[in-house]
């Protein structure tokens, strides 16, 4: 599928990129001009898969998570966020709602909230190498909404 | 984030106001026990009019607010959300375990 326009971020894994990681996804997004509404989406999205491979990824450590965005042709978005952590042992199993491993702050909804809010959700992960989660969402244009 | 909160008659009103992820869950929750402790209401409205923002970790504290509660007896709710924080509460169902009035 041909891309039109893509970046390539990375940074720590430190919570505090939560917020950075979001606001770098919707200024990206904005190209495609799309709705208050989708914009929210992608918002939250991004915001679970990078807080998992925060706090699931290196529990005990700081790593590198990477994110990429590409606009492919079809007016979709394709966000994937990589870390080269731990790894899920079973994806299955943590895609289930309210499945969590995480403290009292996580509600194990964040696979689900990607699901729901996206169009596409690909997890891909090995013990040890780390995991890959790519979901898209296509952009409707404001004259279909 | 900000959290402020307002007491009468055994309701504890909670405002939650920004953005509300992960980074932030963890000093929100530290300080809505400590308000709750210090109150022990019989009622808890969480109020999330001023919340610009929140993903899966408003979930995790809302549901805890409703654990701390009932703890002490007592029964908390949610009020206000709109736009986004509304299609998250709407996504993970809490809504069917929690009362969300709109």
């Amino acid at each position: 599928m041909k891309q039109t326009n893509y970046i390539k971020l990375e940074f720590p894994s430190r919570s505090v990129n939560e917020g950075f990681a979001r606001a770098a996804a919707a200024a990206f997004a904005a190209q495609m001009d799309p709705t208050m509404e989708e914009l929210g989406d992608i918002r939250t999205a991004v915001s679970e898969a990078v807080t998992n491979a925060i706090v699931h990824a290196y529990p005990d450590a700081v790593g590198q998570v990477q994110m990429r965005m590409r606009i492919l042709e079809g007016d979709v978005l394709e966000i994937t966020v990589r870390d080269r952590g731990r790894g899920i042992p079973d994806v299955k199993q943590a895609m289930e709602p309210m499945y969590s491993t995480g403290g009292e702050e996580r509600s194990g909804m964040g696979f689900t909230i990607m699901g729901s809010f996206m169009d596409g959700l690909r997890v891909r992960s090995a013990p040890d190498k780390g995991t890959a989660v790519t979901m898209k969402k296509r952009i409707r244009t404001k004259e279909q909404t | 984030m900000k959290v402020t909160s307002s007491y009468q008659d055994g309701r504890l009103t909670l405002f939650l106001q920004g953005e509300l992820d992960h980074h932030q869950a963890a000093a929100a929750l530290r300080r809505i026990s400590r308000t709750v402790d210090d109150y022990l209401p019989q009622d808890c409205v969480v109020d999330m009019g001023g919340l610009t923002f929140m993903d899966s970790s408003g979930i995790a504290l809302i549901l805890k607010i409703s654990r701390l509660m009932g703890q002490s007896g007592g029964r908390a709710w949610v009020v206000n959300a709109k736009n986004q924080p509304l299609k998250v509460i709407d996504a993970s169902g809490i809504d069917r375990m929690i009362k969300v009035v709109v």
